[in-house]
C-alpha cells in the first residue's frame, strides 16, 4: 500500500515504465497546428444551368486510420449556400461556430426579406466566399491557419450559380467545376469532360451534374485509400437547397481491380 | 503539474523533463506559387497591360478563368471611373490582399480630396504597401499602369519588397524569363542597329520610338501565344487592359489550354 496520495490511481514506472508525455503540451511558446489530425478528405462539386451540386464523403480519418465513419462534411449555411469541408475536422467545427455566430448575427434584425423565417438568405454563397477567405488569409497571416480546403457553393447575388473555392493559405479561385484533395487530381478531369467551361456548366442538366458528380465519387472511392463510400450531396438551386447525408455509391464494379498487377503478391 | 514525485519506493510518472522534447519547429509555409505571367507596355497616350488567366497548384490547373489585372479605385463592382490598372502575378491570396488594400486606398483618396489620384502617386503608394511588408513580404510581382499627368503612357513595375521603377516595358511572373528578352529586344530595340551604319563601335543603335497601340497588342499576342508554348503554368486565356484618357477597354482572347 503507497500511503502517498498523489501516486494513487498512477501507473507504477518499475511495471510500465516511465509514462511518456511528449504528446502533451509542452511549457514553451504558444503552439499552433503545424500539420492536419484528424481529417476529411475530397470535396467535389459542379455547376449546372441553375445550380450547383456539391458532394463529400462521410469519413474522418485519423492518419491512415478509417478513424470517424458519419462525419458531415457539407454543411448548409442557407437557403443559398452549401460549404463542402476538406481538411481538419475539428477546424472545420471551428469554422462552423463561427459561421453560425455569423448566420445569428445577420439573421436576428432581419430575418431575410420575403419574411419567411426559413429563408434566412441575407448573405448569399459569393458574400460567404469573400467572408471565408478573409478568415483564413487572415489566420495564415497568422502563422495559426485552419487546415482546410473549402468549396463554396450556391448563388450569388443575381441568383447565378456560384462556386469557389478558399484554402488555408487563403488563395481563392472560381471554376464550372472544383474538387479539393484527391478529387483536384482524380475527380476533376472527369467533371471538365462533361463541362469543359463556363458556357457547358451553362446549359448542363442538374441530372447530368449530379451524375457526373456521383461517378466522381465512385471513382474517388476506388483509388482514394481514405474515402469512404457513404457521402453527403447537396444540390442549391433557386428554390432551396437539397441536402442528402446518408447516401450509398451506387452501381461500384470492381471487375478493373482483376487487372491490376505488380502492388501485391502476385507473381504474373 | 505541481505535485512532487515520492523521493522514496517506486517510481511513478509525475513530470518527466527528459522525455520532453523542444517546441516543434514550424511545419506551416505561409506561401505558394499560383504561376501565370503579366506584362505591360506603355505608349505615347495609352498603357497595356495583359496576363494569362490560368491558375495553378503545382501540377495542377485550379482555374481557367482566374484573372491577374485589376481596375484600380473606380466605384462599385465594375469598377466605374477607374484610371488606374494592377497587374498581380505570384502567390494569389498576397495579390488579391494587395489589390484590395491599394483599390481601397485610391477610393478613399478620391473621397478625401475631391479629385483622382495620379498615377505617380498612386505608384509611389503601392510601393510602401509593399516595402511595409519588408519582413513578411507580399510574395507578388506588380506591375501598375495609368496615364500620368501629361498625358502620356505610365508603367511602373515593383519587387515583392517594393523596389519600383517607371519603364516603357516590363514581364513579370512565371514566364518572365521568356518575355522580358523578346520585349527588350522589340520594345527597346535593344541590340537592333541600323543597317550599314559602320562596323564593331560605329554600329548606329536603332532609335527608340513609342510604338502604336495595334503594333503593342500583336507584340503582347506574339509574346504570350510563345510563352504559352514554352512555359506549363501559363495558359487558358489572355486578358489585356488598354489604359487611355478615355477610360479603360478589356478583352480576353482563348490561348491553349494543353
Amino acid at each position: 500500500m503507497n500511503h502517498l496520495p498523489q501516486a494513487w490511481g498512477r501507473p507504477r514506472d518499475d511495471v510500465y515504465g516511465a509514462y511518456n508525455a511528449s504528446f502533451l503540451p509542452q511549457d514553451g511558446p504558444k503552439q499552433h497546428t503545424q500539420s492536419p489530425i484528424v481529417t476529411g478528405t475530397s470535396v467535389v462539386a459542379m455547376k449546372f444551368k441553375d445550380g450547383v451540386v456539391v458532394a463529400a464523403d462521410n469519413l474522418a480519418s485519423y492518419g491512415s486510420l478509417a478513424r470517424f465513419t458519419d462525419v458531415k462534411r457539407l454543411r448548409q449555411f442557407n437557403t443559398r449556400a452549401v460549404l463542402g469541408f476538406g481538411g481538419d475536422v475539428s477546424d472545420m467545427q471551428h469554422l462552423d461556430r463561427l459561421l453560425t455566430s455569423l448566420s445569428l448575427r445577420e439573421n436576428y434584425a432581419d430575418p431575410g426579406s420575403s419574411g419567411d423565417e426559413t429563408d434566412t438568405a441575407s448573405l448569399d454563397a459569393k458574400n460567404l466566399h469573400t467572408y471565408l477567405s478573409k478568415v483564413m488569409y487572415k489566420r495564415r497571416t497568422d502563422f495559426n491557419p485552419l487546415w482546410n480546403h473549402i468549396l463554396v457553393a450556391g448563388l450569388d447575388d443575381a441568383d447565378k450559380p456560384f462556386l469557389a473555392s478558399v484554402d488555408l493559405l487563403g488563395t481563392t479561385f472560381s471554376a464550372p467545376s472544383l474538387a479539393t484533395g484527391f478529387g483536384a487530381h482524380l475527380a476533376v478531369p472527369i467533371l471538365r469532360r462533361v463541362a469543359p467551361d463556363e458556357a457547358a456548366a451553362e446549359t448542363l442538366s442538374m441530372d447530368d451534374a449530379v451524375n457526373a458528380v456521383k461517378e466522381a465519387m465512385k471513382v474517388l472511392f476506388y483509388r482514394d485509400a481514405r474515402s469512404l463510400d457513404k457521402y453527403s450531396i447537396a444540390v442549391i438551386r433557386k428554390d432551396g437547397v437539397q441536402l442528402k447525408e446518408d447516401e450509398k455509391l451506387e452501381g461500384q464494379s470492381w471487375a478493373f481491380a482483376e487487372t491490376i498487377r505488380g502492388y501485391g503478391t502476385q507473381i504474373h | 503539474m505541481a505535485f512532487a514525485a515520492p523521493d522514496h519506493g517506486p517510481g511513478y510518472s509525475f513530470t518527466s523533463p527528459t522525455t520532453a522534447s523542444a517546441p516543434k519547429q514550424h511545419g506551416f509555409y505561409p506561401y505558394t506559387d499560383n504561376g501565370g505571367s503579366i506584362l505591360g507596355i506603355s505608349g505615347a497616350d495609352f498603357t497595356i497591360l495583359a496576363g494569362d488567366t490560368r491558375s495553378t497548384s503545382g501540377y495542377n490547373i485550379n482555374s481557367r478563368m482566374a484573372p491577374k489585372l485589376f481596375r484600380i479605385g473606380g466605384e462599385g463592382p465594375d469598377a466605374t471611373g477607374a484610371r488606374i490598372i494592377l497587374g498581380v502575378v505570384g502567390f494569389g491570396a498576397d495579390g488579391a490582399a494587395l489589390k484590395e488594400r491599394l483599390d481601397t486606398i485610391v477610393k478613399i483618396y478620391r473621397y478625401e480630396h475631391g479629385k483622382d489620384m495620379s498615377v505617380k502617386a498612386c505608384a509611389q503608394r503601392l510601393s510602401h504597401l509593399l516595402y511595409g511588408k519588408r519582413f513578411f513580404p507580399y510574395y507578388t510581382h506588380a506591375i501598375l499602369g495609368g496615364i500620368d499627368e501629361e498625358g502620356k503612357g505610365a508603367l511602373y513595375s515593383y519587387d515583392p519588397v517594393g523596389s519600383y521603377e517607371r519603364e516603357q516595358c516590363r514581364a513579370g511572373g512565371a514566364a518572365a524569363s521568356l518575355i522580358m528578352p523578346f520585349l527588350d529586344n522589340q520594345v527597346n530595340f535593344k541590340n537592333q542597329y541600323v543597317p550599314g551604319s559602320g562596323e564593331g563601335h560605329d554600329l548606329k543603335a536603332r532609335e527608340v520610338v513609342p510604338l502604336s497601340r495595334n503594333y503593342v497588342m500583336e507584340l503582347v499576342e506574339d509574346a504570350f501565344t510563345s510563352a504559352v508554348e514554352r512555359h506549363i503554368e501559363v495558359g487558358d486565356g489572355l486578358q489585356v487592359l488598354v489604359v487611355t484618357e478615355n477610360g479603360i477597354e478589356e478583352r480576353i482572347s482563348p490561348l491553349k489550354q494543353d
